[in-house]
């Protein structure tokens, strides 16, 4: 909570849900009418051109993420998805030759900005990888690790990864054996753990590239219900491949494509179309997404 | 047209089943047996030899103990007289200090190394970085030991120090042995770190950590056993090395633990008294192979310990 910035609450003047009726649509995974775009964005990009060394991944994408909502972002292969989740907490930092231009806002202060600390940023907005990827430590040291090294104020060690735990619904599972290495955990319990390991740090906004992609349906259903527990308390990002989960479990929905330059042939990503889920599934207004969804194509 | 079931010859190409059952039958592979009998004779006959060196430490050093009693080996002091001079004790000492002084220089340093290497350094910096460190371990240890008496002793300690340090001392020996044993130790930490998953560390600065977090908390004892294993390898190495130790170590016996006074090592001893004339079979050539047998036996023993100690810590991804 005290980690948001003040000026995130001082916004009183957006219109209230119920006074959009034009725009507004019944959402499968929520309870309340949603308006067309989010009203009070946690997170945003602005034209946003992602490059790999000479290669021009991604082409002017321009997106919010709503507070408490949950934004899929879908589309064929190779389309700059996961290169767009990596932008929003500065993990393309990491990868040598990558190169970020335009701008992604965490509310309203741009992060890509000379003095943005990306390990303050990364501290607010966490992410959850396509592998399960626990350290090879015990349970409970896998998600005490990030308060530690954060330097969170915690009163009890115990309680936080307990709760950590808990919200992760995997505490029933594993309490019994939390000073054992996570390693030896199956691979949905591990991917469960990595999302604990993520929320004990008590993020904002929480990434998650292809959670569920080496899970068997079970382990899928648990974290998609998770996920939904989840958006209570944070804003998710989630790139998935899996058409009926992003129907499930999101709001809103990003879909990518990428289009072959002319001249070099470079197959450069773009966002085709952002919409409420229900209508990009019901009622897209492009026909690659269209043809996309229904299977005609990717 | 024929049937196709009474064609014979090769299957028809595409699908169905093939008219004659396909020719599975084992081939003979005259190559393939040859070379896997002469891997097979390198592989025996490197632990025939390992094991034909022991052998042959091992009859001379029984025979040692027969005809010195075993008290006097595992001596403080020599016992006065003309007979063999079997303290081993002060060799231990000696071997003792130098090690452990060239530890406490390339373990920190050595880390430090693999450490900016594998995780801070530039792929560029690093494609230069590595291969400069390792060429450290080329260097010979006449040349190293040369380096430690004409140069560590009386310029750095003697001089830029103003230690009142021997001519030989163990201060040189062991820090000219830390040094000869930082490549190895570099090197090898650097080739575990780097084997680490690069998706751990992203799974840690995801959380916030920084760098050196990732780095100690993370990486570090991701690669335990393998930069132990360095650290291992970097230790029999300054255990055994001889050429430094005899040159610029010293060779007399000595119990104390200053490392400013010459210390005779195990290895040196062995050097210096093989060159001596010793008549096969006497208590002063058997000596020689007892303390053989002793460094053997110090080796295997940090060796086991060490297997032990990262048994406990590592952490396996
Ligand atoms: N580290 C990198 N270095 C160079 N090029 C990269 C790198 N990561 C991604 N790319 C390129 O950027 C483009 C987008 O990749 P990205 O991983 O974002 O796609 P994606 O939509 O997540 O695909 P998938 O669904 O297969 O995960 C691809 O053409 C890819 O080859
Ligand atoms: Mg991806």
């Amino acid at each position: 909570m005290s980690k948001m910035p003040a000026e995130a609450t001082a916004n009183g003047t957006h219109t209230p849900h119920s006074e959009a009726p034009m725009t507004t649509f019944v959402s499968q995974a929520g309870h309340e009418p949603l308006p067309k775009l989010p009203p009070d964005p946690v997170m945003e990009t602005k034209a946003l051109n992602v490059f790999y060394g000479d290669f021009h991944a991604v082409h002017d994408v321009d997106l919010a993420f709503g507070r408490n909502e949950i934004t899929a972002l879908i589309g064929p292969s190779g389309c700059g998805k996961s290169t767009v989740l990596r932008c929003l907490n500065r993990m393309n930092d990491l990868v040598p030759g990558a190169r970020v231009e335009g701008e992604v806002t965490y509310h309203g202060q741009n992060i890509y900005a000379k003095d943005v600390d990306p390990i303050a940023v990364r501290t607010h907005i966490g992410m959850v990888f396509q592998k399960p990827n626990p350290f090879p430590k015990s349970i409970y040291d896998n998600i005490a690790y990030g308060p530690r090294v954060t330097g969170m104020k915690v009163d009890s060690m115990d309680d936080l990864v307990e709760e950590a735990l808990r919200g992760a619904a995997l505490w029933d599972e594993v309490k019994d054996k939390l000073k054992q290495s996570a390693i030896g955990l199956s691979g949905g319990q591990q991917q469960r753990l990595c999302i604990a390991r993520t929320i004990a740090t008590k993020p904002d906004v929480i990434l998650m590239d292809e959670p569920c992609s080496a899970l068997d349906p079970i382990a899928t259903a648990r974290i998609e219900d998770l996920m939904l527990e989840l958006k209570d308390d944070y804003t998710i990002v989630i790139v998935t491949h899996n058409m009926q989960q992003a129907a499930r479990v999101s709001d809103r929905t990003a879909f990518f494509t990428a289009k072959p330059d002319k001249t070099t042939g470079n197959r450069t990503g773009q966002l085709v179309e952002y919409d409420l889920t229900n209508t990009i599934f019901s009622n897209p207004s492009d026909q690659r997404t269209e043809d996309y969804i229904s299977g005609r194509f990717g | 047209m024929a049937p196709s079931a009474t064609v014979a010859g090769p299957p028809p190409s595409g699908a169905g089943l093939p008219a004659s059952p396909p020719d599975l039958s084992p081939r003979p592979r005259p190559g393939e047996t040859l070379i896997k009998l002469s891997l097979a004779l390198s592989a025996g006959l490197s632990v025939l030899i390992t094991f034909g060196i022991i052998a042959a430490v091992l009859g001379p050093a029984l025979s040692f103990f027969d005809q010195v009693p075993i008290g006097d080996f595992f001596s403080l002091h020599d016992q006065g007289g003309r007979g063999v001079r079997a303290a081993v004790i002060p060799l231990l000492i000696g071997t003792f200090l130098t090690t452990v002084i060239a530890l406490a220089l390339a373990v920190p340093l050595g880390l430090g190394a693999a450490m900016y290497l594998s995780e801070y350094a530039s792929p560029r910096a690093r494609k230069w970085l590595k291969p400069t460190v390792e060429l450290l371990a080329g260097v010979p240890s006449v040349v190293y030991g040369f380096f430690a008496l004409f140069f560590i002793t009386p310029v750095v300690l003697q001089g830029w120090l103003g230690l009142e340090v021997n001519f030989t001392n163990s201060w040189a020996a062991g820090l000219v042995l830390g040094v000869m044993i930082i490549p190895t130790i570099a090197s090898r930490s650097e080739d575990a770190l780097s084997a680490v998953p690069q998706a751990l560390r992203q799974g840690s600065l995801a959380m916030g950590a920084n760098r050196m977090q990732t780095t100690l908390r993370v990486v570090l004892p991701a690669a335990l056993s393998g930069v132990a294993a360095a650290i291992v390898l970097g230790l029999s190495r300054a255990v055994g090395e001889t050429m430094i130790v005899t040159m610029a170590g010293g060779a007399v016996k000595n119990n104390s633990l200053d490392p400013s006074e010459p210390h005779m090592t195990m290895t040196a001893f062995i050097a210096i008294t093989a060159q001596g004339e010793n008549p096969v079979g006497s208590a002063d050539y058997n000596m020689l192979f007892a303390v053989g047998l002793l460094l053997f036996v110090v080796t295997f023993v940090i060796n086991a310990i060490s297997i032990a100690i990262v048994r406990r810590f590592r952490q396996a991804y």
